[in-house]
């Protein structure tokens, strides 16, 4: 059976589309099980097109770049939506629509008691289409238009609460943290077109070589690095890097499957994706790669171990997910971009695993997210209890599950950064490597405190109130179906993707011609990857050792829980300024945002009130009224003086009528 | 010797003494009539001179058709002067402002 290749990849990005527009609008005609079963039709759509287009691309050199439509023309600019199917957007198609299938499903479980049912699958549906709309564009202004979709559905599935204030709180908040990053971002796209006179990226590409050298008018610096930080400006906003990540923990006021979808697997990924899709640009400056190793390695350490001290368990996988970001960052920033996809890759898998997860405890624990308040709930709910138990792994990067193959690159990356000297390889080995034993601990005291251990959930007080679910009088149960299914679906590719993806990613087989690692990474890492030799070697190495440190200390504080008491009134500012979050929050909440509003009073005074109401809307109508009250006086009514500027009208243009035909 | 720029000038004349007739005349509006008369002669006169000094007969015939036109005019602007003048009990050309509102 052959398919028509562009018949394909219209119907993997229209069919969510279609679904959510028929689901958004006529949602409340067409009742919750048609409106389910037309959104996961939709993206079941995409998911098979996109792994025919992954078959396709990876083993019959199937490749693709095009026009579809032309927007608009300007000039002799043109706007148009075009295609890039290669190598990079086939593995990202199928990453995208295999998370977002599973989410789907496990929606229907999560969501069934909740109001707006309806509105969220549509919401997802289009979620699912700006991203894919991101990754498959072959301009930056599709990749922009994908760009802000995303961050649209995001901001409107952020606050989905919508009579929740905190919601409505951290929806603005995501909002505006992504509008500093896209000013960056936009100000990069606009750089670009105006020293290479073009959007495509194959255009740009080719072109930008002859900017090797060239530095801003009337600065000292170099060009491309400013175009490179200024893009990743826009990576830091989408994909939370430090100091915008403030956005990302707040998010998790959205519905978990969310959380999932949009806060781990995909859209914080956008940023990560665009700067290996760019890898030709940034391979031309060694200084961005390494503010990008700096950005990461923060996210990567430092807003980690955040995730100890949080007792949300939401927050706790948030954390992570900057973290898990920073890993990401770094990776790029060590040239290894297709190292930093892998990651990307693998993180999309056990972290929607891990918040799908996190949200099927919540469901039996009638939404409540205090990790304090759980505890034992392993044999109530053991499938849960597994399948999240496997994405811990991955996650710390216990061999041989999915995590520990990119993880275990990434430190080799920065590993090999570090020993050629390159700027930032020394920071980036001991974030990376500080932050396994890290990613270990919060993984695993999260394990603990929800699944073993005491069940604290049975003498919580009523906090509801009159809530009718009082003292859990009923016991936790394992989810319904539709919610265990995913969670096994994200289990199997967790445990087992690294061992078929591992060596293809690492010799970039999987994604060349789309990403170019930096020439030192290849001239490095020559040797074949084998994932059962790789494994075998992991035990001899260090990072699996500090892995399970992690999860032994983290075993020790479950087992001691006086422990734990004892080591926050030992560093107790320090712990004060974890829960903080590094004092971030307040340095927006009390500086940027007054300074913001300000400048925002300021401009609407001068701007708004006095140039535009005051001079200009106001302004003409007085000059109207001051002239027509002189000029009411020439109506005397009196006929000759009519007639007489009649008689001068006249001979004004006798006058002016014989000099032009006299002239 | 009279030539034809003597004519010329005193029909212009005549002409301007009329319009200064119009633009001015704040009193009577019998003289806006009389005005008006006088400058279709300034025109009349005009046309005689012409046609005197390039012996051409179209002239005097035009300005036959002129006064005719000119007699018939002058009988309608009466007729309304004498409507005007049983509504405004008066003829001053000050009063009628009725254009203003």
């Amino acid at each position: 059976m052959t398919i028509d290749n562009k018949f394909l990849y219209l119907a993997i990005i229209l069919s969510p589309l279609v679904s959510s527009i028929i689901v958004g609008f006529f949602g409340w005609l067409i009742g919750k099980k048609v409106s389910h079963s037309l959104a996961i039709l939709g993206v079941l759509i995409s998911t098979i097109g996109s792994y025919i287009v992954l078959y396709r691309v990876q083993f019959e050199g199937l490749y693709f770049n095009g026009i579809l439509y032309n927007w608009l023309t300007v000039g002799s600019q043109s706007f148009s939506v075009g295609l890039l199917v290669d190598k990079l957007s086939s593995v990202m198609l199928a990453v995208v629509t295999s998370v977002s299938l599973m989410v789907h499903i496990y929606t229907i479980g999560y969501m069934a008691e909740e109001e707006g049912y309806q509105r969220f699958f549509s919401y997802i549906s289009l979620f699912t289409f700006m991203m894919l709309m991101l990754v498959l564009s072959n301009n930056f202004v599709q990749l922009f238009f994908g760009w802000e979709g995303v961050g649209l559905v995001s901001y409107l599935l952020i606050g989905f609460y919508i009579k929740r204030e905190s919601a409505i709180f951290a929806n603005l908040k995501a909002f505006l943290i992504n509008r500093i990053g896209d000013f960056g971002f936009l100000l990069g796209i606009g750089l670009i077109l105006a020293y290479t006179g073009s959007l495509d990226y194959g255009v740009v590409f080719s072109h930008m070589s002859n900017f090797t050298h060239a530095i801003m008018p009337g600065t000292s610096w170099n060009l491309i690095t400013v175009i490179c930080l200024l893009l990743f400006m826009g990576a830091m906003g989408k994909s939370a890097q430090f100091p915008l990540h403030v956005w990302l923990p707040d998010s998790m006021e959205g519905p978990t499957p969310i959380s999932a979808l949009i806060h781990a697997a995909t859209m914080v990924t956008a940023g990560i994706f665009m700067v290996a899709r760019l890898s030709p640009i940034y391979n031309m400056s060694h200084t961005a790669l390494a503010v990008i190793i700096y950005a990461g390695g923060i996210n990567c350490l430092f807003l980690g171990v955040l995730g100890i001290v949080q007792n949300d368990i939401k927050r706790v996988v948030a954390y992570s997910t900057l973290s898990q970001l920073g890993y990401m960052a770094v990776a790029l920033g060590c040239g290894a971009y297709s190292v930093a996809i892998f990651h990307l890759m693998t993180h999309a898998f056990f972290k929607g695993l891990l918040f799908l997860a996190a949200g099927s405890v919540i469901i039996a624990m009638h939404h409540e997210q205090d990790m304090r308040k759980m505890g034992g709930l392993g044999k109530y709910m053991p499938i849960t209890y597994i399948t999240m138990l496997i994405g811990s792994l991955a996650l710390a990067g216990i061999p041989p599950f999915a995590g520990f193959f990119s993880k275990d690159m990434i430190l080799e990356s920065a590993e090999l950064v570090h020993k050629l000297g390159l700027p930032g390889g020394g920071f980036a080995v001991f974030t990376v490597y500080t932050s396994v034993i890290v990613t270990a601990i919060y993984s695993f005291r999260l394990i603990f405190m929800t699944f073993h251990g005491e069940e604290r959930f049975r003498h919580v007080d009523n906090h509801h109130g009159q809530d009718d679910h009082g003292h859990h009088a009923v016991e936790p149960e394992e989810s319904p179906w539709v919610v265990t299914l995913p969670l096994i679906l994200m289990a199997i590719p967790s445990a087992l993707v690294g061992w078929f993806a591992a060596s293809d990613f690492v010799s970039n087989k999987i994604l060349s011609g789309s990403v170019a690692n930096a020439g030192w990474f290849v001239t490095n890492m020559q040797e074949e990857i084998v994932p059962l030799k790789m494994v075998l070697e992991g035990f001899t190495h260090i990072p699996v050792y500090l892995a399970l440190a992690g999860i032994l200390i983290a075993w020790l504080f479950h087992k001691n829980p006086k422990w734990s008491d004892k080591l926050i009134k030992a560093i107790k500012p320090l712990y004060v300024i974890l829960m903080r979050n590094y004092y971030m929050d307040d340095l927006y909440i009390n500086l940027f945002a007054p300074i913001g509003r300000a400048f925002g009073r300021f401009l609407w005074t001068l701007g708004d009130m006095f140039l535009i109401d005051g001079l200009i809307v106001n302004g003409s109508a007085k000059i109207v009224d001051w002239y027509s009250k002189i000029l009411r006086k020439l109506q005397s009514g009196y006929v000759n003086t009519y007639a007489t500027f009649m008689i001068l009208g006249i001979i004004i243009l006798l006058t002016f009528c014989t000099r032009l035909i006299f002239a | 010797m009279i030539g034809m720029n003597h004519f010329l000038i005193l029909s212009a004349i005549l002409f301007a003494i009329s319009i200064m007739g119009i633009f001015l005349n704040r009193k009577n509006i019998i003289v806006v009539l009389m005005a008006i008369e006088l400058m279709l002669l300034a025109v009349n006169f005009n046309f005689i001179t012409f046609s005197s000094f390039l012996h051409n007969i179209d002239g005097q015939i035009f300005v036959f058709f002129t006064l005719t036109v000119a007699a018939a005019e002058s009988a309608i602007g009466l007729a309304i002067l004498i409507l005007l003048f049983r509504n405004m009990r008066g003829v001053n050309v000050q009063d009628m402002t009725q254009l203003k509102e």
